[in-house]
């Protein structure tokens, strides 16, 4: 039942960034087409997977299996499931915007391009594979091709973003290794499907004879489930792991930010779901408090910073610290009901996460589409404190209702996309974490604060005549921005289409 | 008159002395003749010792059999034939690397006087009494003494004759003075005579003990091992250097198999006492030599200090007191022959030429005769130990001896030195191959690159193939234990 | 016995360096090209010799065996199993991007070509050897090329003292391992070199115990063990680029192979009793190595302190004496061979055009040397274990041999990646980003095609074993079982 379709998902965007270094460098327009090209197919062939999934059927699916590295056990397993394929869908969608959203690149485009199908490929393998190894392995490649495109083509304080940004993840992923190690050297295998049924279940005498660390199993393992959390909460990131995000995002080049806070942040939260709590159910769900607090506080302290910025794009930065702990506290959620009987629990538990994921594939499209419009602006006007503007609605008055609809979808508005999977996870999270829920509803109050001082601080207010000469955003720009529209919209009035695919997952959870 | 039947075996025994006699014989009646022709005398010579090696190669093979002759004057074996093969082949080269030179005057006296030393050495190798072999030494030693001293007007050539022949003189009349007491007390000079006598305990220990030291400080002083090796040096230095590389090979040789046959006759029935003096000797010795070659500047003292430590390490195979430990005691000696003869060859050119011997002289050898850099690099390389050449095998078999008598910690010694030796054979080598000014190239005469291109094939061949030599060794070392 | 296809690769750039030494004075031209017949030749013979040998089967094959000194018990013993040739395809690869790299040198060439194919024989000979007496013999071989390759082509200021202090470190080392290999020679109930003889021997628990620690730590200072590896980074540093590549490349690997071969598989129990204390060791070397690379101001430097943690984690892999370890290390060591390979040959095209490797004075390199700074940026992230390439495929089975006998090590050595990247990425951006000196601007240009064919077929191979583990493992796999059968067999 070998599927190749899913890995020549993950292996268009490669050949495609190959191909582009064997372009010449002078036909600038000709790369970036091909980069573009490359992008769409993937988009395509995602469109299959997606079409293709059958829901009446669940579970993993497009399944595929090749050895890689059979002497440990570890081989190149595929598959998708209602989790995984959203995300894998918001990344074949954002990567040819943010493609295209590069096209006024113009220095070193080949690598540039090339950098972000091979960061395609690296997304994409960490959401489809089933192999605890391969996951490490597309985990970490994909920070390579991120490090460069900050360091090469990022903002002033470009050298120190990147180191911070690739040192603090591979740091967090030290951890993540070791246990994987572990993990793979106790039971034999790498593979997850039978990691689920092996792992959680493994007994003090068949630990034992193997991991000699004198330490017993249940520390072992909770020490093996901080090392994941910590890999992961750095990536979310989550207070208070989350000080590299707002120098990345900031220094990143514009489709940089929206590949990173639209995807990359995605992976931490996926490998939650994907990996901590199936993994370790016992654990999760005697620590899920801790996490719903410090979602809590991601919630408040990024919203509290976003409102205190002066620079845009760094506002933006912290709201996806915001955004990221609501997909935390659907998780937390999620996480506690592991192994509870209650009826009741396990109902909100699975709203909370579902709208989790449904939050995740959400914050995706509108913080890649409020990074955009910061970019879009800044290639302008060379500047993005928000002192310096005002005004702009009225010389640009496209643009200003562009960002109007993106942020009221960030600030979660009923009727656009963003108020759908906050509410789910509020709704679901209600039952559990009273406490946390509530002071999140204070965080969410912020929210609104720093989302509307960005809007009035750019396009209200006194008009700033040193922007006259501002040019409207151009046609390429809104088949940027369209997609991501449009999306927003038919989540928030239709969210079944995708909920169903979600739910599927998610019920066998409990 | 009747005349006293002589055996034909005793004959054969001395038929190349009788030969070599013969050639000192033609030589100085040559050089009469033909005065203005040194080199011509020369090839004579050489060829003449060819012949005799041919000769000695071709019928006087002993294989494994072993007898005494000129009635237990000299012991004709497997040992003693290769010795003496040694012995012949150094003298060879030594003629060839003496010609066409300007340094002292090359002529039929130099030769003659080469030839009776080599008469002596062979007898050296083969003498089984007290008498045989104190006069073997003598007619080993004196032309020697003549020879170190042979440039006449170098004063630092005088020197080194005068000295070789003062401690050459004091350690005989010690040696003598030893010799003495092993006669007063088993009244017999025959070795195996006196071998029994100490065997029956007629000897008190502590006498045995004082002839022990007595002896090996004659058989030291030839070897250069410490505390016997200060002549060494100055001698190497001063002397002509064809004649140094003489004395640091064959005469070595010979020191080598009087020591070992004197050990293992005399002192069968309890070597613990000498395996111990030879190991404090040899580890001295080791020491001595390397540790001080470090800080020489003169290429030929340096040669002599390294050739004082090959003498110990050649001494860890003769304290192993085995048969292994004695075939790589003349496994070493053979390879150490042409090793040391190419050194010496190098010096003595390079010396010729550019008139000293210091190390400074070889910069930028390999720019100005490259095949005589690469002729340096392989005898520097075998005296390093380093494959594929004959000095590694050597150090190999001399260790293995060691290992297999138990005498870890005197390998070591021998490692640690192996090391330091290393350090001052790689300076000298980067010196020959570092770029330097564009010097003019040396003059390398044929009968020159004929014997270095001998020594660097010998250093090769033995370097690779073991097997011949080794079981030929195998018959001489047979012949040395079972004198037991 | 067959063709005897290990003899002829062994000797092939024996005869070629001695005809360049002796027709090279007269016909320069020739010098190079012959050199790079050699050199591919033997390249290919060990991509035969890879692609032939069987696996099923596993074991030594391609043997030759005649006798050389039966008394002694010496033979030319030749033979490879699977870790062999791995090691015998990374010599090919070294060599002939060596050979490709050292194509600019116009100092006697002759000379330098000859050493090179010298070197390139004694390393292939130790790696197909299977008589101990001849394993030290290439092994030996191998002093003088070394040393004078570095003393004449060397970087001036250090080149005397490097090429004497590693040449004596790795001759004292070497002389040690002699030393233990006569011991336990003369306690085999059956004299004899031959390591498959030995191998059977059975020594007493005494005699491993006793001897073990000679053999492993004379051959583990070749390899660059902690605190006897100092003489790595000088010696690579000095030495001219093709030669760095060679000794940080291949010969590293020549000396933790024979302590494989040699100490590990003849003295079993010996090495159960000491693989603490060799943990301990190797730690040392990967955190220690990191923490010194991390603040070297000199190019070359960091690549050589790099060397010597990397050269740890092949201990650990050893020392944990079990599948994954010995796995690891065998991967790593091949891994490690080709990624230092490639970094010195960067360094040294780097260097060949700015004359410095001071890191502060170079930048912004990549604009005139593009493929270069991308051949750096593949060898950097093998270096830091980055997954997909071969780095991650070799240290993921170590650190697993690691955690099974002490966690501790595994946990301690991991933070060696995080550091390594810290060096290499800060050394990355240093030197082949940022601004471009303005003196470079005109001096500075592209690097040769041959130079890009040497570093992309470096790292075709650490990329292609990084994603295909498969090409590889098998033979490492069936090198690791005999091994195995030999520790468990005590």
């Amino acid at each position: 039942m070998n599927n190749s379709l899913l890995l020549y998902i993950l292996m268009i965007p490669s050949l495609f960034a190959i191909l582009l270094l064997f372009l010449p460098e002078s036909k600038i327009r000709f790369v970036q087409w091909t980069a573009l090209a490359g992008s769409l197919i993937t988009f395509i062939a995602s469109l299959f997977v997606w079409f293709g999934y059958d829901k009446a059927l669940g579970g993993f699916q497009f399944e595929f299996i090749a050895p890689w590295f059979s002497a440990i056990g570890s081989s190149f397993h595929f598959g998708v499931d209602g989790i995984s394929l959203p995300m894998v869908l918001l990344t074949t969608i954002l990567t040819p915007l943010a493609i295209l959203a590069s096209f006024g690149i113009k220095e070193k485009i080949k690598i540039y391009m090339a950098l972000f199908l091979f960061l395609e490929t690296g997304v994409l393998g960490v959401f489809v594979s089933l192999d605890l190894l391969v996951f490490f392995l597309f985990w970490e490649i994909g920070l390579v091709p991120m490090y460069f495109l900050i360091a090469q083509w990022g903002g002033k304080n470009r050298n120190y973003a990147s180191l911070k940004f690739i040192l603090f993840t591979m740091g967090g992923s030290l951890g993540l290794l070791l246990s994987i190690q572990m993990i793979g050297l106790t039971t034999g295998t790498f593979d997850l499907v039978k990691l689920f049924e092996l792992w959680p279940n493994i007994s003090q005498s068949g630990f034992l004879s193997t991991v000699p660390l004198g330490l017993s199993l249940p520390t072992i393992k909770a020490i093996a489930f901080w090392a994941f959390v910590i890999a992961f909460a750095i990536k979310v990131p989550i207070w208070p792991f989350h000080t590299w995000l707002p120098d990345a995002h900031t220094e990143a080049p514009t489709a940089g930010s929206m590949l990173l806070a639209g995807v990359l942040l995605k992976l931490g939260a996926y490998g939650f779901i994907r990996l901590v709590i199936p993994l370790f159910p016992i654990e999760s769900q005697r620590y899920a408090g801790i996490l719903a607090g410090l979602a809590t506080a991601a919630i408040i302290f990024g919203a509290l910073s976003a409102f205190a910025q002066k620079d845009l794009k760094r506002l933006v930065a912290y709201s996806s610290i915001n955004h990221m702990g609501f997909v935390v506290l659907g998780i937390a959620a999620a996480a506690y009901a592991m192994n509870v009987g209650d009826k009741g629990i396990i109902e909100s538990a699975n709203i909370a996460l579902n709208g989790s994921i449904l939050q995740m594939f959400n914050h995706g499209l509108s913080s890649a589409g409020m990074f955009f419009l910061v970019g879009v602006i800044y290639d302008r006007a060379h500047t993005r404190q928000l002192d310096d503007f005002g005004g702009l609605w009225a010389i640009l008055p496209i643009y200003g209702a562009i960002f109007i609809f993106t942020s009221m979808s960030s600030l979660g508005l009923p009727g656009l996309n963003g108020f759908v999977s906050e509410f789910l996870v509020v709704r679901g999270a209600w039952d559990i974490f009273p406490l946390a829920t509530a002071l999140s509803m204070i965080g969410l109050f912020f929210t609104g604060a720093y989302v509307l001082k960005a809007i009035a601080g750019l396009l209200h207010g006194p008009r700033n005549n040193q922007w006259l000469q501002l040019k409207e955003i151009n046609v390429r720009e809104i088949f940027v921005i369209a997609p991501l529209m449009f999306l927003m919209l038919w989540i928030g009035i239709w969210p079944s289409w995708i909920l169903n695919m979600i739910n599927n997952a998610v019920i066998l959870f409990f | 008159m009747e005349f006293v039947s002589i055996p034909s075996n005793d004959f054969l025994a001395i038929l190349p002395e009788i030969g070599l006699l013969l050639l000192i014989g033609f030589t100085l009646l040559l050089g009469v003749f033909k005065k203005n022709d040194k080199n011509f005398l020369g090839w004579f010579v050489a060829i003449g010792l060819s012949l005799i090696l041919v000769i000695k190669l071709g019928f006087l093979n002993p294989g494994s059999e072993q007898h005494s002759a000129w009635g237990g004057m000299l012991q004709v074996d497997a040992a003693s034939y290769f010795f003496q093969i040694i012995i012949i082949i150094g003298a060879i080269l030594t003629v060839l690397f003496s010609t066409n030179q300007n340094k002292f005057e090359f002529s039929a006296d130099y030769l003659a006087l080469l030839l009776a030393s080599v008469i002596g050495m062979n007898l050296m190798a083969a003498a089984s009494d007290l008498i045989m072999l104190y006069l073997a030494i003598e007619t080993t030693s004196i032309p020697l003494y003549v020879l170190a001293g042979f440039m006449k007007k170098d004063q630092s050539s005088v020197e080194s004759g005068l000295k070789y022949l003062f401690f050459g003189a004091m350690t005989s009349a010690i040696m003598l003075y030893g010799f003495s007491f092993l006669y007063g007390f088993s009244g017999d000079t025959n070795l195996f005579k006196i071998s029994e006598t100490i065997s029956a305990g007629l000897i008190p220990m502590g006498i045995q003990i004082l002839v022990l030291l007595m002896v090996v400080a004659g058989f030291g002083f030839k070897v250069s091992a410490f505390p016997f090796h200060f002549w060494a040096p100055d001698v190497y230095q001063g002397a002509p250097t064809p004649i140094s590389g003489f004395l640091s090979t064959a005469s070595k040789s010979a020191g080598f198999i009087v020591l070992m046959r004197f050990l293992m006759t005399t002192f069968s029935s309890n070597p613990q006492n000498w395996m111990v003096l030879v190991m404090i000797l040899s580890t001295a010795t080791m020491l001595v030599g390397n540790l001080l070659a470090l800080l020489q500047k003169d290429l030929k003292r340096l040669l002599a200090y390294s050739s004082i430590s090959h003498a110990g390490y050649i001494l860890i195979g003769v304290a192993s007191g085995s048969q292994l430990g004695f075939k790589a005691a003349m496994y070493y000696l053979l390879v150490y022959l042409f090793t040391n003869l190419a050194a010496f060859g190098v010096a003595h050119i390079v010396e010729t030429q550019k008139g000293s011997s210091q190390i400074s002289d070889l910069t930028g050898l390999i720019k100005s005769s490259p095949g005589l850099a690469f002729a340096f690099l392989i005898s520097i390389l075998s005296l390093s130990g380093i494959p594929p050449f004959g000095g590694f095998v050597s150090k190999i078999l001399v260790f293995a001896a060691g290992i297999e008598a138990g005498m870890v910690w005197l390998v070591l010694v021998g490692v640690v030195n192996s090391f330091i030796g290393l350090f001052y054979y790689l300076n000298l080598l980067r010196t020959a191959f570092s770029s330097g000014e564009e010097s003019e190239k040396l003059r390398i005469s044929p009968s020159w690159s004929l014997a270095l291109i001998i020594c660097v094939l010998g250093i090769v061949v033995l370097g690779v193939v073991y097997t011949p030599w080794i079981s030929w060794l195998n018959f001489a070392s047979t012949n040395l234990i079972s004198l037991r | 016995m067959g063709f005897p296809i290990l003899s002829i690769l062994i000797f092939i750039p024996l005869f070629a360096g001695i005809a360049i030494l002796i027709f090279g004075r007269k016909k320069p031209e020739a010098i190079r090209p012959v050199a790079l017949v050699a050199a591919s030749l033997v390249l290919v013979l060990t991509f035969i010799l890879w692609a032939t040998y069987s696996i099923e089967n596993a074991g030594y094959q391609f043997v030759e065996q005649f006798s050389w000194l039966p008394e002694l018990g010496i033979s030319y013993h030749l033979g490879v199993d699977g870790i062999s040739i791995a090691m015998l395809v990374l010599t090919g690869l070294v060599v002939f991007t060596g050979v490709l790299v050292s194509w600019k040198i116009n100092d006697r060439p002759e000379e330098f070509f000859a050493y090179l194919m010298f070197l390139a024989t004694s390393v292939l000979g130790v790696f197909s050897s299977l008589d101990l007496f001849m394993l030290f013999f290439f092994l030996e071989i191998a002093v003088f090329p070394k040393y004078l390759m570095i003393v004449i082509w060397g970087s001036p200021q250090t080149r005397v003292y490097g090429g004497m202090k590693l040449t004596l470190y790795l001759f004292i080392g070497t002389m040690f391992a002699i030393v233990g290999s006569l011991a336990i020679y003369f306690v085999s109930p059956e004299r004899s070199f031959d390591l498959l003889i030995l191998e059977k021997a059975g020594f007493a628990a005494s005699v491993q115990k006793l001897w073990f620690p000679f053999i492993f730590l004379g051959f583990a200072i070749l390899g660059g063990i902690f605190p006897f590896h100092s003489w790595a980074p000088d010696g690579h540093v000095a030495a001219p680029t093709a030669i760095s590549m060679l000794l940080a490349g291949v010969e590293m690997k020549v000396g933790v192979f024979a302590a494989l071969r040699v100490a590990i598989m003849l003295l079993p129990e010996g090495a159960r009793y000491w693989s603490t204390w060799i943990l301990v060791l190797a730690t040392i070397n990967v955190v220690y190595g990191a923490f010194i690379a991390m603040i070297q101001k000199d190019f070359k430097y960091v690549i050589g302190f790099s060397s010597v943690s990397h050269m740890g984690l092949v201990l650990i892999g050893f020392a944990s004496l079990n599948y994954n370890g010995l796995l690891g290390a065998g991967l790593q060591m091949f891994s490690h061979g080709v990624m230092t390979a490639l970094f010195f040959s960067i360094v040294g095209m780097v260097y060949d055009q700015t004359h410095t490797r001071d890191i502060a004075s170079l930048g912004g390199l990549a604009k005139k040397m593009p493929f270069a700074a991308f051949g750096f940026i593949i060898a950097g992230l093998v270096s830091m274990g980055m997954p997909g390439l071969s780095g991650f495929i070799a240290e993921i089975p170590i650190y697993m041999g690691a955690w099974q006998v002490a966690p501790i090590v595994a946990i301690i050595a991991i933070i060696s990646i995080v550091i390594t990247a810290a060096y290499i990425l800060l050394t990355i951006r240093k030197v082949f980003f940022g601004e471009l000196p303005a003196q470079y601007e005109a001096s500075v240009h592209d690097i040769s095609t041959k130079d890009k064919i040497a570093i992309g077929l470096l790292s075709l191979f650490m990329i292609g074993i990084g994603l295909l583990p498969q090409l590889m493992v098998p033979l490492i796999e069936s090198g690791v079982n005999h091994i195995l059968a030999l520790l468990g067999g005590v």
